[in-house]
């Protein structure tokens, strides 16, 4: 066939389970290592950001509400999206340069995490919950609740692995979140948003804006409707007025190793309710 | 439809009430939406829709506790700021009138109570206008009472007219203002004609809706609304307010219906005495960008009051 036009594919930002462009009509550029134009990606301004945790608010208490085993299942159901997507993922990996063998084994390597924590929805409660002994006629139960609205820096390398890290954790007790990329890793970061759009996953629970990193950071770390930052993805020399900021609001601020795997990950974005029942007679 | 005339009920003479532009007021109405408000006049507009806003709580649910707390909001919208004004009113039902009037004592938030079997209207004109005279004698200011759409539908705009007439009539000094229910009427023209008739019957205030039927206030209805109240004034030289109400959640929407206010009618509709939003959730939402002003940085709900 001669003439065949290329379609090459918009990247869009994922708010509310909607794709739609930055209000600011800003773009930026991504290159390839032969430094060809791959595409023009949205550059998310502060009003974007302020839409995404509007929908993510919005989203937070139905998605807490749910069982937490349709909350795995959902979750289980975005690996099978991501399994059926895997071609996609490494050429994706392998035009902004990483080789092929490291690619196909990043796709394996975040299907797996993936599913662990999925697997986790309906047992860390019982993990990191406790029944505690009081002297009197009460029952004190220690409860895990999710934090609430969780804004995440995505680390640039590894992409998906990163991302998908930080991530899982994050949403499995039943968070939202507004994730922020940058970059190349954005590429990855707005694929990853259209497995979930076509995942089960309600819309809002997750929202990915891609642009400027250290220029939304300030807006979400002073934003009084964002519970927790996730600064995992970027130099651990955070500036320290942001952090005062931070506590300024009381949120909580998470940096962690990028690619990790553990329960510890899933209580960083936990509250601990204790509650008193008196016990009948 | 073709241009009609009313009766004006104070001299007698005929009021022309003319069709409506479909097409063009809804472009005009989408025009003034993107107006864009720069931050200086930002804090100056959104102290206005507050002081323009009846605080509303019409609910079954309605208790003296929540009527009295909805009146501390009323007064002092955020108490830990001075500088916020107090809204125009509270909007409530009859049975809670005695205590808005005691909750609201000392201040100048006024006291509005639907009455006249809202939301319909359709009982008798006898019932409606001793409910009417009954808020009024519970220390009601204002009276909102909704139009005979039933009537006014089935062509018989007399009766319609003559139940406001006798409304007015039930009001004595509180000020009136009739609901058009502007989502029942189904055409532009009909909003118009039924703006007309509500003024020409001695309506100090036209009112967009109740807020109990999904179809309420929009702009373009508004727009509809003001260019009546202008078509009205240039003929009689009488000036009526407006009252949008219904499904105004968020301070962009309030300052899109300033927007058209001050742009059909000008700058002296800007002010309580002529202008009206009723809500019951913009004020948080108000309050949340006045705060997003003072910090430099977004707010949240869980730093307003839950109503």
């Amino acid at each position: 066939m001669t003439g065949k036009i290329p379609i090459a594919k918009t990247y869009k930002l994922f708010i509310d389970g909607a794709f739609p462009r930055s209000e600011s009509g800003r773009t930026f550029s991504v290159n390839d290592t032969e430094g060809e134009l791959i595409a023009n990606v949205s550059q998310a301004s502060r009003k974007d950001f302020r839409e995404a945790v509007r929908a993510a608010r919005a989203a937070q208490l139905p998605w807490a509400s749910r069982t937490a085993y349709n909350r795995g299942q959902i979750l289980y159901r975005v690996a099978e999206m991501l399994e059926s997507r895997k071609t996609e993922f490494v050429e994706l990996l392998k035009s902004i340069g990483v080789n092929s063998r490291s690619a196909a084994r990043e796709i394996e390597d975040s299907i797996q995490r993936w599913v662990w924590y999925a697997g986790w929805s309906d047992k860390y409660s019982q993990i990191l919950g406790s029944v505690n002994p009081v002297s009197g006629p009460y029952f004190n139960f220690t409860v895990p609740e999710p934090t609430g609205v969780v804004g995440i820096i995505a680390p640039t390398e590894p992409s998906m692995l990163g991302l998908i890290s930080r991530l899982a954790p994050a949403i499995v007790s039943g968070n939202t979140v507004v994730v922020v990329s940058e970059g190349h890793s954005s590429l990855t970061s707005v694929t990853i948003g259209e497995v979930l759009a076509t995942s089960d996953v309600p819309a809002g629970v997750v929202n990915i804006l891609t642009g400027d990193q250290t220029d939304l950071l300030p807006w979400m770390v002073g934003h009084l409707d964002v519970n927790a930052v996730d600064i995992s993805g970027i130099s651990p020399e955070t500036d320290p007025a942001l952090l005062e900021e931070a506590a300024s609001n009381v949120k909580r601020v998470i940096s962690r190793q990028v690619n990790e795997e553990s329960l510890e990950l899933i209580s960083d974005f936990l509250e601990m309710k204790t509650v008193w029942h008196p016990i009948g007679r | 439809m073709s241009t009609s005339n009313i009766t004006f009920r104070e001299t007698g003479s005929s009021i022309k009430v003319t069709p409506v532009d479909e097409v063009s007021l809804e472009a005009r109405a989408a025009s003034l939406a993107t107006r864009s408000i720069k931050t200086n006049s930002k804090r100056a507009a959104l102290h206005l829709a507050i002081r323009c806003m009846d605080l509303t709580t019409l609910e079954g649910a309605d208790t003296p506790e929540k009527v009295a707390s909805l009146c501390q909001k009323a007064k002092r919208p955020d108490p830990s700021n001075h500088d916020v004004p107090s809204v125009a009113a509270v909007c409530i039902y009859p049975e809670m009138v005695h205590h808005a009037v005691e909750a609201t004592k000392g201040s100048n938030v006024k006291v509005a109570s639907v009455a006249g079997a809202f939301p319909s209207g359709l009982s008798t004109i006898e019932a409606r206008t001793a409910d009417i005279a009954d808020a009024v004698k519970r220390g009601a200011d204002e009276i909102d009472i909704v139009l005979n759409r039933s009537a006014f539908l089935a062509g018989d705009e007399q009766r319609a007219f003559e139940e406001i007439v006798a409304s007015k009539d039930a009001c004595g000094k509180a000020h009136l203002k009739v609901i058009l229910e502007v989502g029942e009427l189904g055409s532009y023209d009909k909003i118009r004609q039924a703006s007309m008739l509500a003024m020409a019957a001695g309506a100090d205030f036209i009112k967009t809706s109740t807020g109990k039927i999904s179809q309420a206030s929009s702009l373009p209805r508004v727009l509809c609304m003001a260019e009546a109240v202008r078509d009205f004034a240039q003929q009689t030289n009488i000036s009526v307010g407006i009252k949008a109400a219904g499904g105004i959640r968020t301070a962009k929407q309030a300052w899109h219906y300033l927007v058209v206010i001050g742009e059909t009618l000008g700058t002296e509709w800007l002010s309580p005495e002529m202008f009206r939003i009723g809500a019951s959730s913009l004020l948080n939402d108000v309050l949340l960008q006045l705060k997003r002003l003072d910090s430099g940085s977004y707010s949240g709900p869980d730093y307003v009051t839950v109503d």
